[in-house]
């Protein structure tokens, strides 16, 4: 009873052959009564492209992006499908099956994540500059300190923090700020991907707009691609390249950022798209009135 | 950039609200909230729950079928056999009649004194911490002042104070509460900061809600899993204070409880005498009751830490997977 | 510095606390302790003049010639000048001269066995939460037995298979008496030996607590944002392990320290008592024994203020390892 996504469908095939490829991935949350959090999931993603994810909250983005990574915890269960990370130097490096030294190794260096809510994700007791040094040196033991300090207070400037504030704590910069660093720790080791998981939603709208601007420089810069996860679907139609849908689990529409905002074909995009109230007030009716086209008879 | 909801940090969820969203991840519908207080039943918490009636038994309906614990008899120090269940002691009184009315007598004072202390420490906590201000400062500064002047020597120099003959049953438990409630109080406050803080107490003192009828009906109910646990560990702390108290001889003079009866059986020599059967029992009693109760306070401590419930679900479906894994290996 | 500050004040409060109550309890309770005190050091030979009754009924009250606060104040100064009256259990010697000779067997007992046992328990509650489903599981109830067992009574088992059935450690004693106590190696290896068993005692009955909560930190910090980025970072588990999650989750253990110290040194009192142990807590049951309200008094004082100071060390050092407590002020 769902749309079966072919990628065939879009005119936005990967230029040089993407960096990413995930196939029919499943995962199951491993209850009493075992649910599906991703159903049959399969896209690719290409070299230096923004790829959006949306939906609504519960509907499996999250679930699918720290699969991909492998963080996902009991009871969560990758229960089938294949992910595929096809390295610049060539490799195809099979996700789901690497070891385990493998897959730190391959953390960060090649696939890093900017979490949701900075607030948490900065070790509370360490300094900012500790936080980045051990990140290096986890991955590059070669460097010496100094190197390590100066490609720290590099990567902080570049996006937009004093490297004064490698010696500060975390409890000591603001939301923001937090989430630059977050950032700039995410770009440290020059990722080919990063997964981004509504890295602006706790924010103020100004700082929102600063940072994703830092982000879309970034991406040009070092040619990474990006996993762009949001609920914010405007947010997704201004910044994409592409746009994946999801509802329930399932990757209901993946389009052109264009095409889709134009002719969008699945009917829960359609809602989506109309849910947003725009500043002269024509569309949000399902907001204020909460009347909709029932999309669940159209299926 | 349009966004609807600008979502603001969350305050911590109060244990009802984690269990809740605990139980509806899984499927099932949300269970009524007094439900979720309830604690899951876990092997820990059958076996606490075992010692803890089991013992509590034996203190009640003993006492009415073993023999007097105070008949002298001339078989001094005699081991377990058929006639004494557990020996005699020196003077060849029963061992087990005697550990029956001192199990009471333990039983009595651990929970009048768990009462005493849970009340006061009640009061310095919750109370405190609901006024707010200037009485909230005095109430904390009060608690953490008697939390670090040590407890036991600051008993032993009251009850040393205290001449043998006031030294009562009500008096002692009044020392000892006195110098135990600090701990629980100190919890409490930091709670009931926690819950007062919230949206439903502040929607309900707007609305001119008398004091009582909040602190009653909307802190209260998240507090109970708290105050249990805090309750608990009250009469264990009663029970181990009192029967060190007792056993340096400074205990309520009148009563017979575990402690007092250590105190016989050092001072008749027992140990060097080696007789076992005299001492080992009352320290064993005490030392099961209190792991009984330490094992209702882990399972009170999953309502309070949901997460904690989390991992033990979860080292139950590792272990159910791994079984599964073996089994579908071996066929 | 605002942080020290108040730390400091909060102190000085508590002590005063311990001070006045030092002073209110003899006068509140009913007995003439002055009376009592002075009819038994008569009994040990000591002379009585008007001086020395005056002298106790400041430290002890019973002095109803001059006002409340007067008498507040006397006693203060006799204090702070270290005068806390002679000991009738070890007459003619001074309070003060009992307790330094027993204070350093308690503190050295005490501390070490704290040390070590909370090293011990939080190694390995950090190591049972950051893996659940092994074997270390089972050290839960293990220890919370333990713990809920009353010390003495373990101090007397302890000697009943160590010492009297198996012969490896005195039962008695902090030395061996025919030694001469010093800093020669008989001695101290002496010492060792006789503080082996209220040590292990001690060690084996608090483990427990610093186990369980330790073990309870790390199953909540180990569900915190920060130690999922650094398993995304590709950190290795063990600098997780310590850097991110044991550094998080032992805070509280360090910040409960006061609680459990407080229990330490009860524990100790009655323990040193079944060991016949020579530290602080035996003298101040021979004092209740001997109805030597003075000694009672001293050394209740001195175990407050080591308590105190503890306390006021770890709170500092406190400070110093959560990075937030600084900025708070």
């Amino acid at each position: 009873m769902t749309l079966h996504v072919e990628n065939s469908n879009t005119t936005a095939r990967p230029a040089g052959g993407p960096v990413l490829t995930v196939k029919n991935l499943s995962v199951v949350y491993e209850t009493e009564t075992p649910i599906p959090a991703v159903l049959d999931a399969n896209f690719e993603l290409g070299r230096g492209e923004i790829l959006g994810l949306a939906g609504e909250s519960g509907c499996g983005k999250t679930t699918l992006a720290y699969a991909i990574n492998r963080l996902h915890q009991p009871p969560a269960r990758i229960a089938s499908g294949e992910v595929t990370f096809h390295d610049r130097d060539g490799e195809d490096i099979d996700l789901l099956n690497l070891e385990d030294e493998s897959l730190r190794r391959f953390r960060w260096s090649k696939l890093s994540m900017v979490f949701q809510g900075a607030m948490n994700a900065l070790n509370p007791v360490r300094t900012i500059g500790a936080q980045l040094d051990d990140t290096l040196r986890a991955h590059n033991p070669a460097l010496r300190k100094p190197e390590r300090k100066t490609r720290s207070a590099d990567v902080l400037t570049r996006v937009g923090v004093d490297p004064a504030r490698l010696r500060s704590y975390p409890h000591e910069l603001s939301g923001g700020m937090r989430q630059r660093v977050m950032i700039a720790m995410a770009m440290l080791l020059e990722p080919q991907v990063m997964i981004m998981d509504e890295p602006t939603t706790a924010l103020d709208v100004v700082v929102q707009r600063d940072i994703l601007r830092e982000i879309v420089r970034l991406k040009e810069e070092l040619n990474f691609a990006v996993i762009f996860i949001t609920h914010d679907l405007p947010l997704l139609l201004e910044i994409s390249d592409r746009i994946a849908v999801m509802l329930r689990g399932e990757i209901v529409e993946l389009d052109d950022a264009e095409t889709l905002y134009r002719s969008a074909t699945h009917p829960y995009t359609r809602k989506l798209l109309a849910s947003f109230p725009s500043l002269s007030g024509d569309r949000g009716a399902f907001i204020r009135s909460g009347e909709h086209d029932s999309f669940e008879e159209q299926k | 950039m349009t966004n609807i909801q600008p979502v603001t940090e969350a305050a911590p969820p109060s244990p009802t609200e984690e269990l809740a969203t605990l139980a509806r991840s899984r499927g099932k519908r949300a269970t009524a909230a007094w439900r979720l207080m309830l604690p899951t039943p876990t092997p820990w918490l059958i076996t606490g729950l075992a010692l803890i009636g089991g013992i509590t038994v034996f203190g009640l309906l003993a006492p009415f079928f073993v023999t007097d614990p105070g008949a002298i008899s001339n078989t001094g120090l005699s081991a377990p056999g058929a006639d004494h269940w557990l020996g005699t002691t020196q003077t060849g009184q029963d061992v087990l009649a005697q550990l029956a009315y001192a199990t009471r007598g333990s039983l009595q004072i651990g929970l009048l004194v768990g009462v005493l202390a849970t009340v006061l420490s009640a009061f310095f906590g919750i109370y405190g911490a609901y006024l707010g201000g200037a009485a909230d400062e005095v109430f904390s500064l009060l608690s953490n002042v008697f939390l670090v002047i040590p407890g036991l020597p600051l008993v032993i120099v009251i009850s040393g104070f205290v001449p043998r003959e006031s030294r009562g049953l009500w008096t002692i438990a009044l020392v000892l509460a006195l110098t135990s409630w600090a701990a629980s109080a100190r919890v409490l406050r930091a709670q009931t900061l926690s819950v007062r803080n919230r949206d439903y107490v502040a929607a309900s003192r707007v609305s001119g809600e008398r004091p009582w009828r909040v602190i009653a009906v909307e802190i209260l109910p998240n507090l109970l899993p708290v105050l249990a646990s805090q309750f608990v560990f009250a009469v264990i702390a009663a029970i181990l204070g009192e029967a060190g108290l007792s056993f340096l001889g400074l205990g309520a003079s009148s009563s017979s409880t575990l402690g007092t009866m250590l105190f016989y059986a050092q001072n008749g020599f027992a140990l060097p005498l080696g007789a076992w059967w005299w001492f080992l029992p009352p320290g064993l009693m005490i030392a099961l009751f209190g792991m009984g109760l330490s094992l209702i306070n882990f399972s009170i401590d999953e309502i309070i830490n949901p997460k904690l419930k989390n991992a033990r679900l979860v080292r139950r479906r590792a272990r159910r997977t791994a079984r599964m894994n073996r089994k579908a290996a071996a066929s | 510095m605002n942080y020290v500050l108040r730390k400091l004040g909060f102190y000085a409060i508590a002590l005063w606390a311990a001070l006045t109550l030092n002073f209110i309890i003899p006068r509140l309770l009913p007995g003439n302790p002055v009376d009592i005190l002075l009819a038994k050091l008569q009994q040990r030979g000591g002379s009585i003049t008007p001086e020395t009754r005056q002298a106790y009924a400041i430290l002890l009250g019973g002095d109803d010639s001059q006002p409340i606060l007067a008498q507040y104040g006397n006693y203060l100064a006799n204090i702070a000048r270290g005068d806390l009256g002679v000991s009738i259990s070890y007459f003619p010697a001074k309070v003060t001269d009992v307790i330094g000779a027993s204070m350093p067997w308690t503190v050295i007992l005490v501390g070490v066995s704290t040390i070590i046992a909370a090293t011990i328990g939080i190694i390995l509650g950090a190591l049972v939460g950051w893996r659940p489903g092994t074997w270390l599981d089972s050290l839960i109830p293990a220890t919370t037995l333990l713990a809920a067992v009353p010390y003495f009574w373990l101090a007397l088992v302890l000697v009943y298979i160590l010492s009297r059935g198996l012969g490896l450690f005195p039962g008695q004693g902090g030395y061996d008496v025919v030694l001469d106590p010093g800093w020669n190696l008989p001695f101290i290896l002496s010492a060792i030996e006789h503080a082996t068993l209220p040590a292990l005692t001690i060690v084996i009955a608090s483990l427990g607590g610093w186990l369980l909560g330790m073990r309870n930190m790390m199953v909540s910090t180990l569900s915190e944002d920060y130690v999922l980025t650094a398993r995304a970072k590709g950190l290795p588990s063990r600098w997780i392990l310590v850097n991110y999650a044991a550094r998080n989750a032992v805070l509280p253990s360090v910040a409960g320290f006061a609680i459990s110290l407080g229990f330490v040194v009860s524990g100790s009192v009655v323990t040193e008592q079944v060991f016949s142990y020579p530290g602080i807590g035996s003298r101040l049951l021979a004092g209740v024994t001997n109805n030597d309200y003075a000694l009672m008094q001293g050394v209740f004082l001195y175990i407050t203020v080591a308590v105190l100071a503890a306390n006021l060390l770890v709170d500092l050092l406190y400070s110093v390892v959560d990075p937030r407590t600084r900025a708070k002020g």
